[in-house]
C-alpha cells in the first residue's frame, strides 16, 4: 500500500463509526520502491490530496524525511519539491502492517502490500 | 491497447477468479475505442471495481501510462493477490485493495475513470451473498434479481465518487434493463452513452458510458 492510497481509505463503513479517517498505520515492513517520476503526474495529484493525513502517515512510518508540512505556492515548477512528494506518495510502500480506525480501533491487515477493508457481516 | 499477459495464470487461480471471458474483451475494447477521450480528460485517479483477474485495469495502466494513479478493488481476496501479480508481470504499477464496492474509500470526487465489470447474471438473491468462502467465484457473476443488485448499490455513490470531467465505464446484458439504468442515473445527474454492444451465446452484452449532464 502506498501512501496514495492511503490518503483516500477510510473506515467509516464500519457501523457506529462517523469519519473513520485518517486510519493509522502500524508499519511491521515498509519497501522504497524508486519508480519514474512524472512531474505533471504529481502536479495534478496534490490537489486532490489531504495533505495533513499525507504528512503524518509518511511521519508515523518514518519516511517524511524533509517533506515540508504545507504545500508551498508555485509547486508546480518547483521541481524538487514535486520530486519529494512523488517520493513519499508513490515510492514508500508499506508491505505488511495494518490500518487501524481511528474511532473504535479495529484493525485491518495489510499483506504483501494488499490492505483488507473486508468487514464481517455484524460490522455492518 | 495492448492484451496484457496472463501466462502466469492457470486452471487453479481460475477455480477462484474469474477468467476472462466475452465481457471482459468487449470492455477492453469499448476502452481502447475511448482511448483518445481518455487521454484527454488527463486521469490522476483511476479506479477498478470487481478487478478479477487484472487484465482489464492492466491494459489501461498500460495504454495511459504513468501519468495517473491505478486503484483495483475486489471482494475476493485470490482476485486480489492475481490482480497484483498480472499488473506486476506487465511491468505496472496498479495498488489493490480489497474491499466491498466502494465501501473503504473516502469519497469526494477524486475519481477520474471508474470501471466496473460487475456480476450482471439474473439469480435468486441468496446467490449474490455467495457462500463466504475464500476465492468464490458464485460472486463473480451472480447479480440477483435482474442481475442489478451489486450494481445498484454502486450508483447511488457515484455522484460523490466521480471527479468533475470524471466517466464510469459499466457492463451490463439486456436483462439488467439498460432503460432503467439510464433513468436511475439521470435522476442522480448522468447521461448515458452505448459504447459497445455485441450478441454473444445468447447474451446481449452492452459497454455503458455515465458522465456528467
Ligand atoms: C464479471 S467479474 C469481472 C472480472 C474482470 N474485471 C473482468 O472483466 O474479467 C466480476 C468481479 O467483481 C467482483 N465482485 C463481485 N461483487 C463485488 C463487490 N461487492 N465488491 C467488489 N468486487 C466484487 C468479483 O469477485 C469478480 O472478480
Amino acid at each position: 500500500m502506498k501512501l496514495l492510497t492511503h490518503n483516500m481509505l477510510t473506515s467509516k463503513c464500519l457501523k457506529g463509526v462517523n469519519v473513520g479517517y485518517p486510519l493509522g498505520i502500524v508499519a511491521k515492513d515498509v519497501k522504497v520502491l524508486e519508480t519514474e517520476f512524472n512531474s505533471e503526474f504529481v502536479s495534478r495529484i496534490i490537489p486532490k490530496l489531504d495533505w495533513d493525513t499525507l504528512w503524518n502517515a509518511a511521519d508515523s512510518i518514518g519516511h517524511a524525511g524533509d517533506l515540508p508540512r504545507a504545500v508551498c505556492d508555485d509547486y508546480e515548477n518547483d521541481v524538487e519539491f514535486l520530486k519529494k512528494v512523488h517520493h513519499v506518495l508513490v515510492e514508500v510502500e508499506v508491505i505488511e502492517g495494518e490500518l487501524v480506525c481511528p474511532e473504535s480501533g479495529r484493525k485491518f491487515s495489510i499483506n504483501k502490500g494488499i490492505p483488507n477493508m473486508l468487514l464481517n457481516e455484524d460490522e455492518l | 491497447m495492448d492484451t496484457p499477459s496472463l501466462s502466469h495464470l492457470s486452471k487453479i487461480e481460475y477455480d477462484h477468479v474469474y477468467e476472462p471471458a466475452e465481457d471482459t474483451f468487449l470492455l477492453i475494447d469499448a476502452l481502447e475505442e475511448d482511448l483518445a477521450l481518455l487521454q484527454n480528460i488527463k486521469p490522476t485517479v483511476c479506479v477498478e471495481v470487481g478487478s478479477g483477474s487484472g487484465i482489464v485495469i492492466t491494459a489501461v495502466a498500460k495504454a495511459l501510462g504513468r501519468t495517473s494513479f491505478y486503484i483495483a478493488v475486489d471482494i475476493n481476496q485470490v482476485a486480489c493477490k492475481v490482480t497484483q501479480k498480472t499488473a506486476q508481470l506487465n511491468g505496472t504499477d496498479v495498488e489493490v485493495v480489497a474491499m466491498d464496492l466502494m465501501s473503504g474509500f473516502h469519497l469526494d470526487n477524486k475519481i477520474d475513470v471508474l470501471i466496473f465489470n460487475p456480476p450482471y447474471v439474473v439469480t435468486p438473491s441468496e446467490e449474490i451473498l455467495g457462500n463466504k468462502m475464500y476465492g468464490d467465484l458464485t460472486r463473480a457473476w451472480a447479480g440477483g434479481e435482474r442481475g442489478r443488485e451489486v450494481m445498484d448499490q454502486l450508483f447511488p455513490k457515484i455522484p460523490d465518487i466521480l471527479s468533475r470531467c470524471g466517466v464510469f465505464y459499466l457492463v451490463v446484458i439486456s436483462e439488467n434493463c439498460p432503460e432503467d439504468i439510464k433513468h436511475l442515473m439521470n435522476d442522480l445527474g448522468f447521461i448515458m452513452h452505448v459504447v459497445k454492444e455485441r450478441k454473444v451465446r445468447g447474451e446481449y452484452l452492452l459497454v455503458l458510458k455515465f458522465t456528467r449532464k
